[in-house]
């Protein structure tokens, strides 16, 4: 007996209902699902017709940065035209203008030697990196300050604006992670000695804010060297901050350090790997990759930091717009300035946060799986 | 150990020991071939400052170039060592620099147990207040209850207070970090009245929307006499700065301006004139410069009158009056001791 079925036949697919996709529904979900969250998108909304309307006809519409002089601006609008005028100052400071391509010459230098460490094949990394942290200074002092073979001479008070801003952090960061890897490591040694000293330096350095150490190095040293001895403001500047990042960092890696667990340690001795290789093989690529937020946010907060050597009478980014804040020829435009300033400041710093969520994504650090 | 002799510093510096004498400085400074000059280091408007150009310039900058023509024949025989307010001092004791020359108050206590000496006066400032048209004040003795922007923590703030006290008013005062804050606060209406050094409100008010709405009321209520310091005990070097100083005072009451300095010191047959450009008389040897000192000091820098309208007076943004800075035969302070 043959029974007839029906061929199957599949019924048409039909689109969605319209409220749950489309910019409607998109709406409806993110921003009007509840009463609560339809008040407040309201509010916010409300909030920014308040806020960027006049935001943008000052930096914008009303603005000005035709000219040369402020007398082309009025106080409706921005005046970028300070900003164009003094945009060298506020990259390189005083650096004379016929040499700032020895300071871009760097920067390219920098960036080239760094190429290495992001390259899969290399093995040696570790001995690239430390090669690079001290030829690097001698090719920086040499190009930047020259005084040889031609080369105009070009005192470090002069160096300024954003480069200065960038040599500081740049050094302060190569040298804060050795530093900060050697303390913690001294830190929680078994010989009293070293492990005393290291406690010591930590402790003084984290009890004291840098701008006593920067205070210091400024004020005070001066005094204790014979007449017309001196060492370079840069240069007292640049130790000064390197050891106190150094000593913030040791405790980050610290943290690190302690978040492995015994069972690592252990296993390494059991291994018969000597101090170092275990350290070096086992524990901190583990330590390190779990504290990397930690050492970011040294690094950014460093990088703010830097602008406390204005005490000094260095003129990074900050130092340098308060000196064009304070010219005649553009008085009374320093909300520009400073505007300036701060969204370079800004770049920098949300590029090192991203560059840091990229690194951990890369090494997957959270604990996702 | 590093703490002890951090206050071993510290203990120093509060005894007014002035450590590390340099040698005498002119030979230093003839060595070396420049002037190590100590300046503003987040500048001052009229002052010190650095151009669109890189240079500095000013008035305090004027008078560093003064010496640098006076010893090199050479305006720009000048480094400048950029200073703040508590750093100057030790840069001057420990050799790092020459001259401060960066709007320092001449004070008895700086003048002995710094260790400083003063050598002139290139400017007479003094606390004023700025207050809006609006408020109908004509003096500042009419301020009782006002509220007072200031800037924390200088002698401005102290100076108010004993003012106040004095003439036995009342005041508010709104205190704040910076100059900028001060002034965005005075803006914004939080107080009435707004006081700093006479020089930095005009510099002040050029920064207000509507200037014109704005008066500086005639009260000056402290002295505050600004000049170049050098080191205590170093005479030969003070002469220099002094006479150097004296040279663009003593021209513009002579009449004698950069245009006109080369052809008076050809045709004039003062004696006194004659003396002051090196014709008569070999004055400059006395000070250990070349007799020509004022006539190149002139030609390259200006009379004191040229230096002080260029960089403050009305060739400028600030538009200060003369005031205290006029010639003595014009009722002001400044007078050069005779060139003889």
């Amino acid at each position: 007996m043959a029974t007839d079925i029906a061929p199957h036949a599949t019924a048409a697919e039909l689109p969605p209902p319209r409220t749950s996709v489309g910019p409607l529904a998109w709406l409806k979900q993110n921003l009007f699902a509840t009463p609560k969250d339809t008040v407040l998108t309201i509010l916010v909304v409300l909030f920014l017709l308040w806020v960027v309307p006049p935001l943008l006809r000052w930096a914008i519409f009303d603005a000005t940065i035709s000219g040369t002089t402020r007398d082309v601006c009025t106080f409706d609008g921005a005046c970028w035209t300070v900003i164009k005028m003094r945009f060298g100052q506020l990259i390189y400071g005083l650096y004379p203008p016929e040499a700032r391509w020895r300071v871009n010459l760097m920067a390219v230098l920098v960036v080239l030697s760094l190429v290495p460490l992001f390259l899969p094949w290399l093995k040696q990394k570790l001995l690239y990196g430390a090669g690079v942290l001290i030829v690097m200074p001698i090719v920086a002092s040499l190009i930047l300050e020259g005084g040889w073979g031609g080369l105009q001479q070009v005192e470090t008070n002069l160096w300024g604006g954003l480069f200065l801003t960038l040599l500081i952090s740049f050094v302060g960061i190569a040298a804060s992670l050795p530093i900060g890897i050697l303390l913690a490591l001294g830190r929680r040694s078994n010989m009293p000695i070293i492990k005393a000293l290291c406690v010591t330096l930590i402790e003084i350095v984290r009890g004291v804010p840098l701008i006593t150490v920067l205070f210091m190095a400024s004020v005070m040293l001066p005094l204790f060297f014979p007449p017309g001895w001196s060492i370079d403001k840069l240069t007292r500047a640049l130790i000064g901050v390197s050891i106190f990042s150094g000593a913030y960092m040791a405790e980050v890696i610290r943290g690190g350090l302690q978040a492995i667990p015994k069972g690592q340690y252990e296993a390494a001795n059991a291994m018969g790997l000597s101090y170092w290789q275990s350290m070096g093989l086992i524990i901190l690529p583990q330590a390190l990759r779990l504290v990397i937020p930690g050492i970011v946010n040294t690094f950014i907060g460093l990088f703010k930091d830097t602008s406390l050597v204005l005490i000094m009478g260095l003129y990074d980014l900050l130092g340098i717009a308060r000196m064009i804040v304070a010219s005649p020829e553009w008085l009374g435009r320093s909300i520009e300035t400073y505007v300036a300033a701060g969204f370079g400041f800004w770049i920098f710093c949300y590029a090192m946060s991203r560059y840091s969520q990229r690194l951990e994504r890369k090494l997957h650090t959270g604990h996702k799986h | 150990m590093r703490l002890s002799s951090l206050l071993g510093a510290c203990a120093l510096v509060a005894l007014g020991a002035t450590a590390a004498q340099a040698g005498p400085t002119l030979d230093a400074v003839k060595q070396k071939g420049f002037v190590q000059c100590g300046t503003n280091v987040s500048g001052l408007p009229g002052f010190a400052s650095v151009n669109n150009e890189n240079q500095w310039s000013g008035l305090d900058i004027d008078l560093c170039k003064a010496v640098a023509v006076a010893l090199f024949n050479d305006p720009n025989a000048v480094k400048y060592t950029p200073l703040n307010a508590k750093e100057r001092f030790t840069a001057l004791q420990s050799g790092q620099i020459d001259i401060l020359s960066r709007n320092t108050t001449n004070t008895l206590s700086r003048d002995t147990a710094l260790g400083l000496d003063f050598p002139v006066i290139n400017y007479y400032d003094g606390q004023g207040f700025m207050a809006k048209k609006a408020l109908g004040v004509q003096s500042a003795l009419e301020l009782d209850g006002a509220s007072v922007c200031v800037q924390a923590g200088t002698t401005t703030e102290l100076n108010l207070a004993d003012f106040f006290r004095a003439n036995n008013m009342n005041y508010q005062g709104v205190v704040f970090e910076n100059n900028d804050e001060v002034l965005a606060a005075y803006d914004s209406g939080r107080c009435d009245v707004l006081t700093t050094d006479a020089s930095g409100l005009y510099s002040t008010r050029t920064k207000l929307q509507n200037p014109d709405d704005h008066m500086v009321l005639p009260e000056i209520i402290s002295k505050e006499p600004l000049g170049p310091a050098v080191r205590h005990g170093d005479n030969e070097w003070a002469d220099i700065v002094r006479w150097s100083f004296y040279a663009m005072v003593q021209a513009e009451e002579f009449g004698i301006t950069s245009e006109n300095v080369e052809q008076i010191a050809e045709e004039t047959q003062n004696p006194d004139i004659q003396r002051f450009l090196g014709k008569l008389d070999e004055l400059g040897a006395g000070v250990g410069l070349p007799n020509d000192f004022a006539v190149q000091i002139v030609k390259q820098i200006g009379n004191y009158g040229e230096s002080f309208e260029r960089n403050v007076g009305m060739g400028s943004t600030l538009k200060i009056e003369r005031g205290l800075n006029a010639l003595w035969t014009d009722g002001g302070l400044q007078y050069a001791m005779p060139f003889r």
